[in-house]
């Protein structure tokens, strides 16, 4: 697990704690309610760690066993940080005949990084998902939403240029 | 009045493409041009055509620019839009006959398709319900509510012999009645737009581009079977169709399309949506449910069934976005005209999402029955490259891999189950002789293994291993006796997991070894990999006649394998090579292969 910011500490603010407590007081009575809560919650934190699990957990007087067993379920949810750009490899049938593996195999080299981890740096994370949906443009790559289709692995490095400064 | 209409498809695969982007120009141009008043630019849903994207449309005239740029727009604008000249250059050639320009409708790709669950994606605005309304919108609704009783609804859907497009093939007409046959209380319909299968998009461009079809066809639904709350249940992936679908349940709540009293009569219907976190066993019906409760999406036993104790422990039904697309047409046209079209047990059209190393990548839809060498060779236009078809897979992790042998089978429900494959939600991801089946059956054990819930123990652990044993034919480390264990797994894990994730997990692995068990057995036999795919069984070789022997592979070999002298032919050495491949990287003559 080289490179990965799992151990970076978390630091709560006060604007993001009150967006996080809004979210729990309209959602707090409505059954079925807690996926929901997370995605919200996770759209203000960025990401979903032990700490924040907690504050929702009590918020939504859940076990932290029941909020911690949907944040590891799902994919949408991540526990670990984000880098300052995201990439995402989709990795769809589509894309993967048409060598989105390559592509993949290179940013984890250029980067040094595995699939839902964070650069050192803090600048990137590499994420492998499922299907953009962007099937005629395969093999894609998204870069914070950016869409990079019918890419070669060689592309890779000038592309990546773009988010370095 | 508007002189022209520009559409502009605004579905993922031509957003991801820049539409938006020449949407913006377009009519910053037109404007320049004194033209918005006379030039109208309309936002679409999808085409079908995205391999051509951003798709743009002019009419009257019909005529198709492929793939503009940002810089071709003040050409189009002027040319075109201004002077009535289509700039032929940019059009989509195969509409594009000397003088003439044909209709889209004439194109291979258009002509053998019939659109009934995507009538209306890439023709009308799909954030205006008066579009839809113009094209009969609502008007299924209306004569369910006041012409026909609940059981009546159920026996036209019934008799048009629709069954449910998310991959099963249950009869959509009998999942309701056994909803409504529940005595009267709370029931919920259900959506699954939970499009979980890597490589198809249709429930998503049905989604983008038609969503009111979708909210017309729950709340018939809910009349039929006296439900008076329904969810959508859409990955948050999908925010293009998340956002649409929110603009819509708004709008049709405004025109009391939804909500209480509908249309004046004493039916209240309403749909919220639930947002999926990304767990492909969320597609099964159960998990589903037990994800929109807000939990962990894990499937449970049937029975009960859904439609006896669903959601909230409620009657339920659920079915997908394709299927419901086609609801307010088969109330309109009637059960006959739907059950006309197909072959004698599946009904209907069904869409494909036609991917992979085809030319024409999109979304086609062709009555049932159709060949697959129609779908792939006529409307897919073949495959790129001058490459041999070696496979189609479809229904995704479920389903399997149909060789060139059965290129001229009717595709439908039950000749796909009888090949080994299924139709799952229609992804039609088509391989070339560059594909390695092996390798194939490992991508999508490797998705089972990821998202296989945990909860049964065929599931968790039979994937698992079964990765194992393929893994190791990749590695050329498996032995012919392998392959039957892999095969004695594969039922075993078929005929004891919980679920239809668990159950379907194995026909990858089935389906290649069936049709390709040559493949496999060049892996475990001869330590090779035919289509040249499988990076162990692969070596790296220097071609003595393009190498210039400038050294610089054997100085960037991190393992020292590559030996020779300056100005000449370098060599490899296998035993001591990692097969990092940077040796191929930094040739700067093409004189490395791996083969």
């Amino acid at each position: 697990m080289k490179n990965k910011l799992e151990t970076i500490p978390f630091i709560d603010s006060p604007e993001k704690h009150a967006a996080m407590d809004a979210i729990i007081a309209q959602w707090k009575d409505v059954p079925g309610a807690l996926v929901q809560v997370l995605e919200k919650v996770q759209d203000v934190y960025g990401y979903l760690p032990l700490e924040v699990q907690q504050f929702v957990a009590e918020g939504m007087d859940a076990p932290l066993e029941e909020v911690y067993g949907i944040v590891t379920f799902y994919s949408f949810f991540s526990i670990y940080p984000k880098g300052q750009h995201t990439i995402s490899v989709c990795m769809g049938t589509a894309c993967y005949v048409k060598g989105a593996g390559d592509i993949l195999d290179r940013l984890q080299k250029v980067l040094d990084v595995e699939p839902g981890q964070c650069t050192k740096d803090g600048r990137f994370s590499l994420d492998a998902c499922r299907c953009v949906g962007a099937c005629g443009l395969a093999p894609v790559v998204t870069i914070d939403g950016e869409v990079y289709g019918r890419l070669e692995a060689d592309r890779v490095e000038e592309i990546l240029a773009k988010y370095r400064d | 009045m508007y002189r022209s209409h520009v559409l502009i498809c605004g579905g993922t695969g031509c957003t991801s493409s820049g539409s938006v982007k020449i949407q913006e120009v377009l009519e910053k141009e037109l404007k320049k041009q004194g033209l918005e008043d006379e030039v109208k630019v309309i936002q679409t849903g999808c085409f079908g055509l995205c391999a051509l994207g951003p798709i743009m449309i002019v009419y009257p005239e019909g005529c198709f620019y492929a793939g503009p740029t940002v810089d071709d727009i003040p050409e189009i604008v002027s040319e075109h839009l201004l002077k009535g000249r289509p700039v032929k250059r940019l059009l989509y050639q195969e509409t594009v006959a000397g003088e003439t320009i044909k209709s889209l409708n004439h194109t291979d790709f258009y002509r053998k398709q019939t659109r009934v669950a995507l009538q209306n994606c890439g023709v009308i605005d799909p954030e205006k319900i008066e579009e839809y309304i113009a094209y009969d919108g609502y008007e299924a609704l209306g004569r369910c509510l006041t012409e026909y009783t609940p059981q009546q609804v159920i026996d036209i859907i019934l008799r048009s012999g629709l069954r449910g497009r998310g991959g099963a093939g249950f009869p959509t007409g009998k999942k309701w009645s056994f909803a409504a046959a529940q005595p009267a209380g709370v029931k919920y319909v259900c959506c699954n737009a939970d499009e979980g299968d890597p490589g198809a998009f249709m429930d998503r461009s049905i989604l983008e581009g038609d969503p009111h079809a979708l909210l017309e066809a729950m709340a018939i639904a809910g009349y039929a079977i006296g439900s008076e709350q329904g969810y959508v249940y859409v990955r948050a992936e999908y925010p293009i169709a998340v956002k649409r679908l929110e603009i819509a349940i708004k709008q049709a709540r405004e025109m009391g399309l939804l909500g209480k009293n509908i249309l004046g009569t004493d039916f209240n219907f309403d749909v919220e949506i639930r947002l999926g976190a990304g767990a492909f066993v969320c597609g099964e019906e159960t998990a589903l449910m037990t994800s929109i409760e807000g939990k962990r999406g894990e499937p449970r036993v049937r029975p009960p069934f859904p439609a006896v104790k669903g959601l909230f422990g409620k009657p339920t039904i659920l079915n997908n976005v394709e299927t419901y697309a086609n609801i307010p047409q088969i109330i309109l046209k009637g059960p006959e005209w739907f059950a006309s079209m197909g072959t004698e047990k599946s009904k209907g059209t069904k869409v494909f999402a036609l991917g992979g190393k085809i030319n024409n990548t999109g979304l086609v839809e062709v009555p049932m029955g159709t060949t697959l060498r129609t779908v792939v060779e006529e409307i897919g236009g073949g495959i790129p490259n001058g490459k041999k078809f070696k496979a189609a897979q479809t229904g995704g992790p479920s389903g399997g891999c149909i060789p060139a042998e059965h290129l001229d089978i009717p595709i439908d429900y039950d000749n796909l189950i009888a090949i080994g494959s299924m139709m799952g939600s229609g992804g039609l991801i088509v391989m070339d002789e560059d594909n390695c089946m092996v390798d194939i059956a490992k991508f999508f054990l490797e998705f089972t293994v990821d998202e296989s819930c945990g909860k049964c123990t065929p599931c968790r652990i039979g994937t698992k291993r079964l990765y194992e044993m393929v893994d190791k034919v990749t590695k050329g480390q498996a032995t012919l006796e392998d392959l039957d264990k892999m095969e004695e797994l594969c039922y075993y894990i078929k005929n004891n997991a919980l679920c239809g994730l668990g159950q379907t997990a194995p026909n990858p692995v089935l389906s290649t070894l069936r049709y390709f068990r040559d493949e496999y057995e060049a892996h475990v036999v001869e330590k090779r990999c035919p289509a040249g795919v499988c990076k162990s069984l692969l070596s790296y070789h220097i071609e003595a006649d393009k190498c210039k022997g400038c050294t610089a592979c054997a100085r960037k070999c991190p393992a020292g394998a590559i030996f020779g002298q300056i100005k000449q032919a370098h060599v490899i050495d296998n035993s001591k090579c990692i097969k990092c491949g940077a040796c191929i990287e930094t040739c700067k003559f093409g004189a490395i292969v791996k083969k």
